[in-house]
């Protein structure tokens, strides 16, 4: 199914800027989505080592500035070895991330590399950026020869403490903007689905083949034309609704039914018949809105509309109690041509846009508690079959 | 198969000149409102426009087509049975060559890559709601176009035809999803499954619910339709010679016209002769 212009749209990373447009247009369409990716994440690199950079810096400085204010050495040797030890350790750690990450939109390498990063930095930086500092204070700084104290201990407890608090920042700050990152991708397709979801209902097909026939009642019979207004009226209302909320009752999802399958006989003649059951006791168990939508379309759209002899559409509910828990079975069940067969390393959402959506629906509401199943009929034709959790709206 | 004498079609044609008579048409419409609908809309736009037949899906479209011979078919693409484009594609196969085909007007209510086919073909198409200016002008183009016709010889216009039908049938699907292409087909008999290179297989055969894989020395059956097959296949190596059929291209020894001019394929490997629908003759055209 091709993606609508609208739900394209929103495809965009939310935080690559318009000025991409130029750059990305000259993609051919397939990869945009990925030539916009790598470009994103090309993008933070720069700033994100640059950030961390001046962090480095501004803590070497608070370094400097404690260590010279309680009379530990002279500030300018307290600098340079502030500087090279934090300066060390950091490029160690970060571009040992970077190196490690590559590739992947994690900033922080998995398992034993992070810590090994950072005890690395420490080892480096503490013996890279001292061996600086004592030549610094040997060489130039013109001040008594330093003590063990000044020369390993201090630095070396400093860098340890520093390294860690330092990169645990850095740690906990890029998780946190990565799981921002994840809703934002989650909050996008979650309206994408929303989209497709509506655009499913409002076939196309189906409304321009419903209007044609009222466009012919109209001229020969009012009375059915106005019935059959009334049922279209009814079912988009419905179906607009039914997109908003997260639940609604299957009384509701019943009534939309039987607006669908009322214009569809109206269209079909003698070739469809249908039956919907519904105990009075279960009218108000909740369900997602437009659940069975798809599955009863489905039925009629490759069930029977194939069939020069069309056949029949049932939808019932049930109560169930399984483990002492109060479950609702819903069948929707037809005659018609039955599945396809699909050949074999085909993936099954290719079965058709409805079944992947109502699995992918029913996991993200009920987890494991709730089941779908799709099968043949032995007589012919196709059960669908949902069972799930039963509480009442 | 009727004797030719009792055949109500071959008697109509002695009897008529198709393009001195009022012209007439078969609509296939599934939705019994909307035949009707196009029927009295016609009947306003095309007063002198006779309807010969209604068929309801299209296989009976194809029957009543080849019974009153009309000059103009409007046909559905949502049909059950087989597709417009399906029906029009058999109808083109079966037509008597010395016969000017029909003009072919499609309809439909909604179909993106179909109608953008069409408008490539600059084949007729009318969208569902029938708008009545749209139809006064496909009228008025249908009229030039029988008119035309008239100078036009019978199998000029029909390979024309058949020209127009093989690119809407690549063009009016939609862009088909990456498919992994296959090297081997896989049946299973009884306990076994039994694998089959491609490379052995002499065609395919659709057959009702099932595809028969005939090699040199065996036939298999697979569940897998042709048309899922198809695209899966190298089509270079398997060529399609008819609806229901594909023949590995290496397995072909000679293809040979009949007497109505139609093309059978004799094979290397088995017996069977093949034939050719007139879709797919073009292939055999010597180099």
């Amino acid at each position: 199914m091709p993606v609508p212009p609208i739900a394209k749209g929103l495809t965009r990373q939310p935080g690559a800027a318009a000025g991409d447009d130029a750059a990305e247009s000259n993609q051919p369409s397939a990869n945009r989505r990925d030539a916009g990716d790598s470009a994103h994440g090309r993008r933070t690199i720069i700033p994100e080592l640059a950030r961390h950079g001046f962090t480095t810096l501004a803590i070497c400085l608070l370094i400097t500035a404690t260590l010279t204010w309680a009379g530990h050495n002279v500030w300018h040797v307290n600098l340079v070895y502030s500087l090279a030890i934090g300066t060390i350790s950091w490029l160690t750690i970060d571009v040992g991330c970077l190196w490690w990450t590559r590739g992947s939109e994690m900033r922080w390498p998995p398992g034993w590399r992070g810590p090994a990063l950072v005890a690395g930095g420490i080892v480096l930086g503490f013996s890279a950026g001292s061996a600086i500092g004592y030549g610094y204070q040997t060489q130039f700084a013109m001040v008594a020869p330093p003590s063990a104290v000044q020369v390993f201990w201090i630095p070396m407890l400093l860098t340890i403490t520093a390294t860690i608090v330092t990169s645990a920042g850095f740690y906990l700050l890029g998780k946190a903007s990565h799981l921002q990152a994840q809703m934002a991708e989650a909050r996008r397709e979650a309206a994408e689905a929303r989209l497709t979801l509506l655009r499913a209902q409002l076939d196309p097909h189906m409304l321009f083949n419903t209007l044609a026939n009222l466009q012919t009642l109209i001229a020969t019979d009012a009375g059915r034309a106005q019935t059959m207004l009334e049922h279209l009226t009814q079912y988009l209302r419905a179906t607009l609704d039914g997109s908003r909320g997260p639940e609604h009752t299957l009384r509701d999802e019943f009534t939309l039914l039987r607006d669908y399958l009322e214009l569809m006989s109206i269209r079909m003649g003698p070739r469809l018949r249908y039956d919907l059951e519904l105990p009075a006791a279960l009218a108000d168990a909740a369900l997602p809105p437009l659940l069975l939508q798809p599955l009863v379309e489905n039925a009629i759209r490759h069930g029977l509309e194939p069939r020069i002899e069309g056949g029949r559409v049932w939808i019932m509910a049930r109560a169930l109690t399984h483990d002492g828990n109060a479950r609702l079975e819903i069948i929707v069940g037809d005659d018609g041509m039955g599945l396809p067969v699909q050949p074999r390393g085909v993936a099954p959402e290719s079965s058709g846009f409805g079944t992947a959506q109502i699995r992918e629906r029913l996991a993200s509401r009920y987890g494991t508690e709730a089941r779908f199943a799709l099968t043949t009929r032995l007589e012919g034709g196709t059960i669908a079959r949902i069972e799930l959790p039963c509480h009442s709206l | 198969m009727i004797a030719p004498g009792n055949d109500p079609a071959l008697q109509a044609e002695t009897t008529r000149l198709p393009s001195m008579a009022a012209p007439s048409a078969v609509i296939a419409e599934d939705e019994p409102l909307l035949a009707e609908g196009l029927r009295q809309a016609l009947a306003k736009a095309w007063p002198e426009l006779r309807i010969a037949a209604m068929a309801g899906d299209g296989v009976s479209a194809v029957r009543e087509a080849l019974a009153h011979r009309p000059d103009v078919l409007f046909f559905d693409i949502r049909m059950p049975g087989q597709d417009g484009l399906d029906a029009a594609a058999e109808l083109a196969d079966a037509w008597p060559q010395s016969q000017p085909f029909p003009v072919l007007v499609f309809v439909t209510a909604y179909d993106q890559y179909a109608v953008a086919a069409f408008e490539a073909q600059a084949v007729d198409y009318l969208l569902k709601p029938v708008q009545a200016d749209r139809l006064a002008r496909t009228v008025e183009r249908l009229r030039r176009e029988l008119d035309r016709r008239r100078n036009l010889d019978a199998p000029e216009r029909l390979e024309q035809t058949l020209r127009q039908l093989r690119r809407l049938m690549s063009d009016s699907s939609p862009p088909p999803q990456t498919f992994t292409p296959l090297r081997m087909l896989t049946a299973s008999q009884g306990v076994a499954t039994h694998i089959i290179p491609l490379e052995e297989v002499v065609y395919l055969e659709a057959a009702d619910k099932y595809v028969r894989v005939l090699t040199a020395e065996r036939e298999y059956l697979i569940r897998t339709p042709l048309k899922e097959l198809l695209p899966r296949l190298d089509p270079e190596a398997f060529w399609q010679v008819h609806r229901a059929v594909i023949v590995r291209a290496d397995a072909i020894a000679q293809a040979q016209r009949d007497e109505q001019g139609r093309l059978w394929l004799r094979l290397r490997e088995r017996p069977e002769r093949l034939g050719v629908s007139r879709l797919y003759a073009h292939r055999f055209r010597p180099m």
